[in-house]
């Protein structure tokens, strides 16, 4: 089973996020870059699934060239294969993404299986693994916590408002993943002295209008207050049974 | 001209979805400037003639026509079908008040995913999330929307006609119009084409027993503090006293302390409790997109200038592993003197 797992590199933000004096960019000076949640997951899955089946893991990425770590990352993981869609600084919208994706999936496939994540951490835009689907007339089917393999398709399922959904496709498809469907391995040394000395393969993808242009980004407004502190330690517990017994949550 | 609402119905026929609720709200704040009218696309009704209960929430909605298909034997979730059937009443004239000017659904995964279908199938942009919309010049619409699941906001433009958008569900309350609307009900069979099947739900019977972390009144949350998988049982036995459920941050998922269903946050669960005791929890900006909906947030913390504390209303310094069990205590006392 050959599969081709999508991921995106997104900015790493913790406790808070501040943009870049013009409002284009989440500000990284300070943090860095990691690959979205949800993808690394469905890296994980692959490699999981080709252990079990046999087969090759190829992983892909549309961005920069310093999109090379988080592909070099993936390879640590278990992927066999690396292959960068290599673009400027600036951000692609999902139609351009979608199509320049299928047009790098038909130049080095064929795959039995394409693997994205649900959404992006950053851009939440819902949409590529669709795109791409409807590109390469592909079943397609996202949000997915459980994959089993079947004779000639698979099995996906998710939940959705507290009842389990499940799917079955033929192969090829396309999937998205949410995090949780599994948990993503800690790469080993020796994935990761491999991963360093693995070629990265780079093609140029082209470019296309977007529909869906980014204008701005701001940091919402929201009431910016400072907890009141009820006590230090366990001392605070009486003030905080009053604030439980106030807040109606005690039996 | 109309603005096109995909609409669900709880599993029992007769309810509207809170989510469709405020999608549908959602609709009315397009509508209303442009003088068009609100119309609902209902996929899954089990009755085209639509319960009745649904008939008077539709209608309290503002809604003046529910187109209810018939999927024949598809009856049930297919996405791609689902897309097939908006985009022949957003374009032809199947609606009676003629072609949809948007094309609106609830931020759900199934909002989203017949939403990315419909874009797909027509090559028309699609925007997520959403939390306002606005007619801009010549055919362009000015968009705010979410990314990073609300911690920052996206002024846009989408080009498109219909506009393909999504709506942030935790941003829109489920309103119902000003004045209610006279409702008719219009029974369609959408044409399939061949595949648009293929990929179809098979739902399970709802998961029995337990409150759901998504709408549990009391979440007691922790985190990287609890140190390890073995503190979380005082935890557990709080949310239980309080009648809630235990969530967990992203690092105690990630280093496999706790299953993930019990994570709250971006790429975890949204959840909407009375109270949110968190525990040991710095509050990264993934963790608090799952919980800002909280409507209070308490936490128990051993550092006084971690972020989650310019979202908490009450915090108490300390670490968790001692102020909780003798919270505990303290609980366990008081129900005594009560017997």
């Amino acid at each position: 089973m050959d599969v081709l797992a999508c991921v995106k590199r997104v900015p790493m933000v913790g406790g808070r996020i501040t943009l870049t004096e013009d409002g284009q960019e989440v500000d990284t000076r300070m943090s860095g870059f990691t690959v979205s949640p949800h993808e690394e997951c469905a890296v994980e899955e692959a490699v999981q699934l080709t252990e079990r089946e046999g087969g090759t893991v190829t992983v892909l990425t549309l961005g920069p060239p310093e999109a090379e770590a988080q592909l070099r990352d993936m390879l640590a993981l278990g992927a066999g294969r690396a292959v960068l869609l290599e673009t400027g600084p600036e951000e692609w919208g999902p139609q351009s993404t979608a199509a320049a994706i299928a047009a790098a999936a038909r130049a080095t496939g064929p795959y039995d299986l394409l693997l994205f994540g649900n959404e992006a951490a950053d851009t939440g835009g819902y949409q590529v693994p669709v795109r791409v689907a409807h590109e390469l007339g592909l079943p397609c089917v996202t949000g997915i916590k459980t994959l089993e393999v079947t004779g000639d398709g698979m099995v996906a399922a998710r939940e959705y408002r507290g009842r389990q959904e499940r799917f079955g496709l033929p192969r090829p498809a396309v999937i998205s993943v949410k995090e949780g469907i599994n948990l993503p391995r800690y790469p080993s040394l020796p994935g990761r002295l491999r991963a360093k000395r693995a070629t990265v393969e780079r093609l140029v993808p082209q470019a296309r209008p977007d529909g869906l242009r980014k204008a701005m980004l701001t940091v919402p407004a929201r009431e910016s207050r400072r907890a009141e502190v009820l006590g230090t330690g366990p001392e605070a517990v009486p003030a905080l049974v009053a604030l439980l017994d106030e807040l109606g949550v005690l039996p | 001209m109309t603005v096109l609402c995909l609409t669900e119905l709880e599993p029992d026929g007769g309810t509207v979805t809170d989510a469709s609720l405020r999608a549908l709200a959602f609709s009315r704040s397009l509508a209303g400037p442009a003088g068009e009218e609100v119309a609902a696309a209902v996929l899954d009704a089990p009755d085209a003639a639509l319960a009745s209960e649904a008939r008077a929430a539709l209608a309290a909605a503002g809604v003046r026509t529910a187109h209810v298909a018939d999927l024949g034997e598809a009856a049930g979730y297919a996405p791609l079908a689902w897309a097939r059937a908006l985009a022949q009443l957003a374009s032809t004239g199947l609606a009676s008040t003629g072609p949809a000017s948007a094309v609106v659904a609830a931020g759900t995964d199934h909002g989203q995913e017949v939403l990315a279908h419909l874009g797909a199938i027509t090559g028309l942009p699609m925007a997520a999330n959403c939390l306002t919309a606005a007619r801009g010049d010549a055919g362009q619409w000015q968009l705010t929307r979410q990314r990073w699941a609300g911690s920052l906001t996206e002024e846009a433009v989408l080009d498109g006609d219909p506009a393909l958008l999504t709506v942030a569900t935790d941003a829109v309350a489920p309103a119902p119009a000003d004045t209610p609307a006279e409702l008719t009900v219009a029974p369609f069979r959408p044409a399939l084409a061949d595949g648009d099947l293929t990929v179809r739900a098979a739902v399970s019977a709802e998961r029995g027993g337990g409150v759901s972390l998504a709408t549990a009144r009391v979440v007691v949350g922790g985190g990287r503090g609890v140190g390890g998988p073995d503190g979380f049982g005082p935890l557990e036995e709080l949310a239980g006293l309080l009648g809630g459920v235990l969530g967990v941050s992203r690092v105690v998922t990630s280093q496999g302390w706790r299953p993930h269903r019990q994570q709250v946050g971006q790429t975890g669960t949204r959840i909407t409790p009375e109270l949110y005791l968190a525990c040991g929890i710095s509050g990264a900006i993934q963790h608090m997109a799952g919980c800002l909906s909280a409507k209070n947030i308490v936490v128990v913390n051993t550092d006084p200038d971690a972020p989650i504390m310019s979202h908490a209303r009450y915090a108490v310094i300390g670490d968790l592993n001692q102020v909780i069990p003798a919270l505990l205590d303290a609980l366990r006392e008081r129900q005594n003197a009560v017997r």
